[in-house]
């Protein structure tokens, strides 16, 4: 059964006379999981805070869930880059983890138990809640990249957005966060941002490439000429320690 | 030493070091955390104008500062919400517009400005009881303010896009914290004066980060040496007297330099 979660229609944002994004037409259906892959620079990040609310688009409709993306951001779980933070900044896991709540707690309110058990709980579903007291600064880029995946979930989210999940983890770590986002993805619309193409492919369902214009191909079968297009130069396509090839020929379009 | 305890103003002094030190201690932390040092001091510079008027005007120049204050840090949040006008920038403009009009205001002020010299340096040896009660009631006021907003401040500092994204009104709680800066600017003049007022709000803090990763107990450790600081730097004006508010700032950059070293050769 398939209901639409995310529609974006004919979306242009710009910055200060520059276009980042043009164009954007994307249709997210409910249990998608859903990999945008594309150069940095290409818009990616904006588009997650388009689908956030969290920056205007200069024309165009966004809806979340059947209405405004103010709104619909309540069941959004959102993952952003590791590089926006201070590692010295005086917060613990748990800490990072309880922010997560911070929409259900209401203001000039503490956290209750109850956000205190979701919390502990979503810390054990990415297996770190033996860390829950360390500071974030001493924790390694897959560690930090599990709180804050812990962060979103602690939201009871119905959609997953994350920004360069794998940027700064090592493979094996990378392998990991993807087995678990897969399973994830049984319950929760995923939304992964990555220029990682290689692992990419062989865990998301669905593929488009960003490059300010969005080629949307609807199934993940993705050719040299879509990338190459996204990119506007030459890549080499490698399917090493991919399970299985992904990257077919391209079918008459 | 402790014969000097004799005095009123003695005592007065002692107390307002300690009134201030929650002030700075706290929100020190907070100002050092979400880096808007250099806003909260456009704010403290933006105070004297309130201090000018209030001589011009005849009324009390620290509610003209408190007035000042508190309109400058609103205007600094309204202006980052509604413009695009770069932070940075706005605080220079803010910084300078109030230390004129405060030196305009007082230019046209009749008879002489007696203890202006105290408003832009302090004068902890000078304050009244009146004034302590005043502080009192600001540390009442920021300490609830932060206690019911703690954990915002906290997702505001840390990542401001997942705070909007996750439902909090990350503009007006930025501009409570800005309005807090401004309260502990005006706790603060008394001590070491407009222009002396972010070293206060930031030696504290930093020092305290060294020590610690723990917002909760960055404030304590914060509030503490604050405390230390005023208790050290008046006793040392006084045996030697020197200027109050600038021996406080010294004793303070000072044990900051040392913990620093001490931090680097432990390492």
């Amino acid at each position: 059964m398939s209901e639409e979660v995310i529609s974006l229609e004919d979306v242009w944002v710009q910055y200060n006379g520059v276009t980042v994004l043009e164009d954007i037409t994307l249709s997210v259906q409910n249990r998608d999981f859903l990999g945008i892959i594309g150069p940095n620079g290409g818009g990616k990040t904006t588009l997650l805070k388009v689908i956030l609310g969290l920056i205007k688009p200069n024309r165009g409709r966004v809806t979340v869930l059947g209405g405004p993306p103010e709104e619909g951001r309540r069941f959004i779980g959102y993952v952003p880059q590791l590089t926006q933070f201070d590692r010295e900044f005086p917060a613990t896991a748990l800490d990072v983890v309880l922010m997560g709540r911070l929409g259900h707690k209401g203001l000039l309110r503490r956290y209750t138990e109850e956000d205190m058990e979701i919390a502990y709980k979503a810390l054990e579903s990415v297996e770190i809640l033996d860390l829950k007291d360390r500071q974030v600064g001493k924790l390694s880029g897959g560690e930090l990249q599990r709180v804050f995946l812990a962060r979103a979930l602690a939201a009871d989210p119905k959609i997953l957005l994350l920004d360069e999940p794998t940027a700064s983890i090592d493979e094996p770590t990378k392998t990991e966060l993807y087995e678990l986002l897969k399973g994830l993805n049984r319950e929760i619309t995923i939304i992964l941002v990555s220029h990682d193409i290689g692992v990419i492919s062989s865990y998301v369902d669905k593929i488009a490439c960003l490059n300010r214009r969005l080629f949307y191909h609807g199934s993940k079968e993705i050719t040299a000429e879509t990338i190459e297009e996204t990119y506007r130069c030459p890549v080499e396509l490698l399917a090493h320690g991919v399970p299985h090839r992904v990257l077919k020929k391209h079918e008459g379009k | 030493m402790w014969e000097i305890l004799q005095y009123e103003f003695m005592r007065n002094a002692l107390a307002a070091g300690v009134l201030a030190s929650v002030a700075c201690g706290i929100i020190g932390v907070l100002i050092v955390v979400k880096k808007i040092v250099s806003i909260s001091g456009g704010i403290s510079h933006a105070a004297f104008g309130g201090i000018g008027l209030g001589y011009l005007m005849g009324f009390d120049p620290i509610l003209g500062a408190l007035f000042f204050a508190l309109a400058s840090a609103l205007g600094m949040g309204v202006l980052r919400e509604r413009t695009r006008l770069s932070e940075d920038a706005a605080v220079g403009i803010l910084w300078v517009t109030g230390m004129s009009l405060g030196v305009i205001f007082i230019g046209l002020a009749p008879g002489y400005a007696p203890d202006l010299f105290s408003y832009l340096f302090g004068s902890i040896l000078t304050v009244p009881f009146l004034d302590l009660v005043v502080m009192a009631a600001l540390d009442i006021v920021i300490l609830l303010v932060v206690f019911l907003l703690y954990e915002e401040f906290m997702a505001i500092s840390f990542d401001e896009s997942f705070a909007t994204a996750a439902g909090v009104p990350v503009g007006r709680i930025y501009m409570v914290l800005l309005s807090l800066v401004a309260l502990s600017v005006v706790v603060l003049i008394r001590i070491v004066g407009v222009i002396l007022v972010i070293a206060m709000l930031t030696v504290p803090a930093t020092i305290a980060w060294q020590f610690s990763h723990r917002l909760k107990e960055m404030m304590a450790i914060s509030v503490l040496v604050s405390a230390i600081f005023t208790t050290e730097g008046l006793w040392l004006s006084y045996v030697f007297d020197l200027a109050s508010g600038a021996t406080i700032v010294l004793v303070s950059v000072a044990t900051f330099v040392l913990s620093s070293a001490l931090k680097s050769l432990f390492k």
